[in-house]
């Protein structure tokens, strides 16, 4: 199909949204995502039965610790969709994108990339 | 030259016809030890399920359900998948046929094409979309689908000019425009004909405008419309204006029962029709009105009455009870549907699109192929079959199944495949792994200490990715990163030769994980994995990074970027690369016997397969007596007689060397994994306490007649239920002397206690009225019925019924017969929906056709773990495409202890059942995947939250208090892993450091 979308987009694969754990979404942001979307089969559909609901619980939590650290929870998005829809998965990519750029930088990034700078000078 | 003597049997099979059942035929029978020749007409393999959209009753993508199992296909050692290939010829009998085979030619060489498309981008000229049913265009150079097996594109030369551009730019010089038709010679020891069915073309139909209206579409059609693959990209579009539709109108029965095309039932367009019309009020931005015009609704599969309950209630489709009479134009491009309801009263309402439920039927080349090969066919132009027999033609050794056989769903049909891949490893079982090949693995090189030394391969996909990122940037970067040793770019990284190149360079420079960035690991992980098992290096030291699919197709714009995100991707792989391990995967020990549980028609058919294949069978039958519900039925509705079939069959197993049967048996303990269980039954009369080990376990446990509380059942002893008829009716002397009998269909189902069509009382009922109007055709004999569902050729007994003066009435839910005792006489009074007045008449005899109900299996559905329905059948891992299979693995369903089902249903499914557990019995070289969850005992603090999340119930706590996991069990999703508090949990292969090396690594 080979639908378009941004290019800051890396994917990560895991065998099934269940292994998408807190501490690996944290991870990311601490090391400076300025957004994480968590893509995971259709409710009812999880290959694995319930992988994909627990990965729902999971990101509602890390959404709470953002708000929590005021990284703000919009950063953060699970979606459910499967295989064969290429389309939404380009759409969400974009939607996301769209939605990050709203937010502006990650905080996190910022300290981070002011740091580096501050040791460069 | 062959070792084997001129006697012995060819363990190779050859199946025709690659749709779903053809796959899964050639799937169970290449795991169970025969090699196969997988064939098709087309250019790939997948059949009409590829075309569809969703599948009902679960709504699943079809596609992505598929998909999997074409790879499967695609890369078995032990079938040979040839497309574009048609028999010409079939010699020889039973365990000794030989076949010619004819390729035409593809002017596209399968092996070389790498499928990358550029031929495509290049050709100028266009042809009709067949994938698309026609409603857009294709190049002369085409593919059937993305996803298609093998992936090589084919040209239509009926169109092509010869220009010669594809075979300018084809960088894997796999363009053959002199490329010949081909005819080969194979021997096999059985034939599986899996041919399939076309669609009803509607143009014949005048009165449906379908060839003049573009907004008269088919079902085939309107799927492709849904299809986010399609031609209209998912969006709900009408052919002539591309505008959304308001209004569609689903006219079921086009091509089925009537007359005029096809008298027999396709039995699948109910369901369909209900599915499309639900999909297309998903897909709808605003409202949308969906009427399907119908006769009888035979929704009569399992859960099927809910599914269309669920359209009716919560989704508001319209379901208008019609006789349509025609479409014809309204305005500019608009539809009038002119019918005649349910009162016998004229209509008529217009719509915006008109969905025409088109059924099945028998293509001109099916009939010649069947001529050519000496099958029967029937009177419908289908394979010629016999309900004790349903998968054997009249050719012994050629066995059908799908919906050449009878129309059919895609569940019916897989199950089917299975049934016949068990006709033929039961037949050929002394010839099992004589055909097939093997791969000899060489020694595995010790690396876990060794620092690591990687190698990048980078592809550039012809111009696939080339043409986009900057392969010699990414190849020079990868350089610089620590730990590499090697890199290099590839033309094709996935081509045969390269795969030779590797080797040869993991050898030389010593490589101990090796990184391809090429497409995606769903098609080629798989591949290279083997790579590198040849050279002796573990599996499991290999990651790819997909620059093709996630960043050269989907940011052709930005070439810059591009190369950017695919330096992240490889610097983000060799991140992982680096910490990954070798795993070990152990083989799995099979014990080599089956348990059938249940000494019905299903369980005996089974287990006499099983034994057949040449695995020891124990059959556990709760009563004295073998044979189930079985021993109550007199003759089929085809007229065969049950008892004396069933008497064979008893004594068949009776004395059968491997098997051995329990009776009065009860199942009291369970335990042990797939290939390993261990079932204790309490035996006879005695209660005596016996233990069985075995690999593999069928459970054939049966359904019940529900015994009725309506209509004076119990209180008058001429209300019967048909179980109960049918004791009469062998008898004869009663009947005989009846007037009047009066039967009512749906006695204890599709009503609120019980939502469920039972599926086998419309026929119970057709066939008892026939038997009936045989011994007296002077016999009075009304059916009162809600939907009458004679589906596939049961319909022809409907009509022989009605032409034998059967009388049928339709009755509501809301408004159902009367039945009263009048001084001791019973009379029966019903609304007669034509009429619209009730109708009083003195009877015989009251027949109901009481509900099949399942049967008290609580306790046993406990010990094993395996899941139950609401209404207590057994629920089997997929509703589509495993549907004998239980999600435990090594344990198998059939019969009725699933669903209702017909006898000769239950013979296919239970044979379905004995190919799955004798492919899994027979395949000793398993192996338990390393992807699999691990406790770090020492640090588990027993907080019981792995045992409470793992969907499976795989993590318990063991004597020494803390959690233990048996990786034969583990099914490797990680959601432990993710949830354990203590982080105690590790998911091989996807271990914590090892992936956030790889999220550190994308910063």
């Amino acid at each position: 199909m080979r639908l378009q979308y941004p290019t800051n987009i890396e994917i990560i694969k895991v065998p099934c949204t269940g292994k998408v754990d807190i501490i690996h979404l944290l991870l990311a942001f601490e090391e400076g995502a300025d957004g994480v979307l968590v893509a995971g089969c259709l409710e009812g559909d999880c290959h694995y039965q319930a992988g994909n609901l627990r990965a729902k619980k999971r990101v509602q939590r890390v959404k709470e610790i953002l708000d929590r650290v005021g990284l703000n929870a919009q950063r953060l998005e699970m979606y459910n969709l499967s295989a064969g829809m290429g389309t939404r998965f380009a759409e969400i990519a974009r939607e996301m994108n769209a939605r990050v750029l709203e937010l502006g930088p990650s905080p996190i990034r910022l300290a981070k990339a002011s740091k580096t700078m501050a040791k460069a000078a | 030259m062959a070792m084997h003597r001129e006697t012995d049997k060819i363990g190779a099979v050859l199946v025709v016809g690659a749709g779903v059942a053809g796959m899964q035929a050639a799937l169970d029978l290449a795991n169970s030890g025969y090699y196969v020749y997988l064939t098709d007409r087309s250019p790939t393999i997948g059949g009409i399920m590829a075309q569809l959209d969703k599948t009902f009753p679960t709504n699943d993508c079809s596609m992505c359900i598929i998909s999997p199992k074409l790879v499967e296909v695609g890369r078995h050692l032990n079938i040979e998948v040839l497309p574009d290939t048609d028999v010409e010829t079939l010699e020889g009998e039973l365990g000794h046929f030989r076949a010619t085979l004819n390729r035409r030619p593809r002017y596209i060489d399968p092996v070389k094409c790498t499928g990358c498309g550029d031929c495509r981008k290049v050709c100028p000229v266009m042809a009709v979309n067949e994938f698309n049913a026609g409603l857009d265009l294709r190049e002369a150079t085409y593919i059937r689908y993305p996803q298609a097996v093998p992936l090589a594109f084919a040209i239509d030369r009926q169109v092509c000019i010869g220009c010669g551009l594809c075979g300018q730019v084809c960088l894997a010089q796999a363009i053959k425009y002199h490329d010949v038709p081909v005819k080969r010679e194979i021997e096999v020891g059985a034939v599986i004909l899996t041919v399939g069915t076309e669609v009803f073309d509607p143009s014949g139909l005048e009165n449906y405008h379908y060839a003049q209206q573009p907004n008269v579409v088919t079902s085939l059609e309107f799927e492709r419309i849904l299809s986010a693959s399609g031609p209209y990209r998912g969006h709900l579009m009408r052919p002539y204006d591309r505008e959304e539709p308001k209004k569609i109108a689903w006219l079921q029965c086009v091509g089925s029962r009537d007359v005029r095309t096809n008298s027999y039932c396709s039995a699948v367009c109910c369901m369909y029709a209900i599915k499309e019309a639900v999909i297309a009020k998903e897909h709808a931005h605003g409202d949308l009105d969906t009427a399907i015009f119908y006769m009888d609704m035979r929704t009569y599969g399992k859960d099927f009455e809910q599914y269309y309950n669920r359209a009716r209630e919560e989704h508001g489709v319209r379901f208008i009870r019609s006789r349509v009479h025609s479409i014809d134009p309204d305005g500019e491009c608009d539809l009038r549907i002119s019918y005649v309801d349910d009162r016998g009263e004229k209509q008529s309402e217009s719509f915006d699109l008109a969905v025409l439920s088109v059924g099945f039927q028998v293509s001109e080349s099916v009939k010649h192929l069947a001529r050519r090969l000496g099958i029967g066919l029937n009177q419908h132009n289908f394979a010629q079959t016999d309900p004790f027999m349903p998968v054997a033609t009249s050719r012994p050794g050629v066995y059908v199944c799908g919906t050449f056989q009878c129309p059919k769903d895609i569940p019916q049909s897989v199950m089917e495949a299975s049934a016949a891949a068990a006709a033929c490893s039961a037949a050929l079982s002394e010839a099992r792994w004589t055909r097939t090949k093997s791969k000899a693995v060489p020694p595995e090189r010790a690396v876990s200490a060794a620092e690591p030394r990687i190698g990048v391969f980078v592809c550039n996909c012809g111009i696939n990715i080339g043409g986009i990122v900057d392969v010699p940037a990414v190849r020079e970067y990868a350089r610089t990163l620590p730990q590499v040793v090697h890199v290099e770019d590839n033309l094709y990284t996935c081509s045969q030769d390269t795969q030779v190149k590797i080797s040869k360079i993991i050898q030389e420079h010593n490589l101990n994980r090796v990184v391809v960035a090429a497409w995606t690991p769903l098609t080629h992980e798989p591949m290279f994995q083997e790579t590198l098992i040849d050279v002796g290096l573990n599996k499991y030291l290999f990651e790819m990074a997909n620059i093709r699919n996630q960043d050269s197709w989907v940011h052709m714009k930005e070439p810059e970027r591009a190369t950017a995100k695919a330096k992240d991707l490889v610097r983000m792989a060799v991140a992982r690369a680096r910490l990954l391990k070798p795993l070990v995967e152990k083989p799995l020990d099979i014990t080599q016997r089956a348990l059938v549980i249940g000494g019905g028609m299903a369980g005996l058919i089974a287990a006499l397969n099983l034994a057949d294949q040449g695995f020891e069978t124990i059959i556990i039958e709760k009563d004295k007596e073998l044979g189930g519900n079985a021993r109550h039925l007199g003759h089929t509705i085809e007229g065969r007689d049950v008892q004396k079939f069933l008497h064979r069959l008893i004594a068949d197993v009776e004395n059968h060397a491997r098997i051995q049967i329990l009776t009065q048996a009860l199942v009291v303990g369970f335990s042990g994994y797939k290939g390993n269980f261990t079932t204790e039954v309490l035996v006879g009369p005695g209660m005596y306490e016996r233990k069985i080990k075995h690999g593999a376990t069928i459970v054939a446990t049966g359904a019940q007649e529900y015994r009725p509380r309506e209509f004076l059942y119990g209180e008058h002893d001429q209300v019967m239920t048909l179980l109960e008829l049918g004791h009469k009716v062998s008898q004869r002397y009663e009947v005989a002397k009846w007037d009047r009998v009066v039967m009512i269909q749906c006695v204890g189902s599709r009503n609120a206690e019980n939502p469920n069509c039972s599926r086998i009382c419309c026929q119970g009922a057709v066939k008892y009225a026939l038997q009936l109007k045989d011994i007296n055709p002077d016999l009075d004999v009304v059916i009162l019925y809600r939907d009458l569902r004679m589906y596939g050729f049961l319909e022809d007994y409907y009509l022989k019924a009605r032409n034998q003066g059967v009388m049928f009435a339709r009755y509501d839910l809301d408004n159902p017969p009367q039945v009263e005792s009048v001084d001791g006489k019973l009379r029966v009074t019903f609304n007669d929906h034509i009429l619209n007045c009730p109708v009083q008449m003195p009877v015989d005899a009251v027949v109901l056709s009481a509900a099949t109900r399942a049967a008290d299996t609580e306790e046993l559905a406990s010990l094993l773990k395996i899941p139950r329905s609401a209404d207590g059948f057994f629920i089997e891992a997929h509703a589509k495409l495993r549907p004998v299979d239980f999600a435990s693995e090594g344990i198998f369903l059939c019969g009725m202890a699933h669903s209702p089902k017909l006898i000769s249903e239950s013979i296919a499914q239970a044979m379905a059942a004995a190919a799955r557990a004798g492919a899994f019995l027979a395949d000793v070289s398993q192996t338990i995947s390393g992807v699999t969850a691990h406790v770090d005992q020492s640090r588990c603090a027993a907080c019981l939250v792995c045992v409470k999340t793992c969907p499976y119930g795989v993590p318990h706590i063991n004597r020494d208090n803390v959690s233990e996991i048996n990786v034969a069990l583990c099914q490797g999703c990680g959601t432990c892993a993710s949830e354990c508090p203590a982080k105690v949990i590790q998911l091989a292969h996807y271990e914590d450091d090892q992936l956030s090396a790889k999220i550190r690594a994308a910063f």
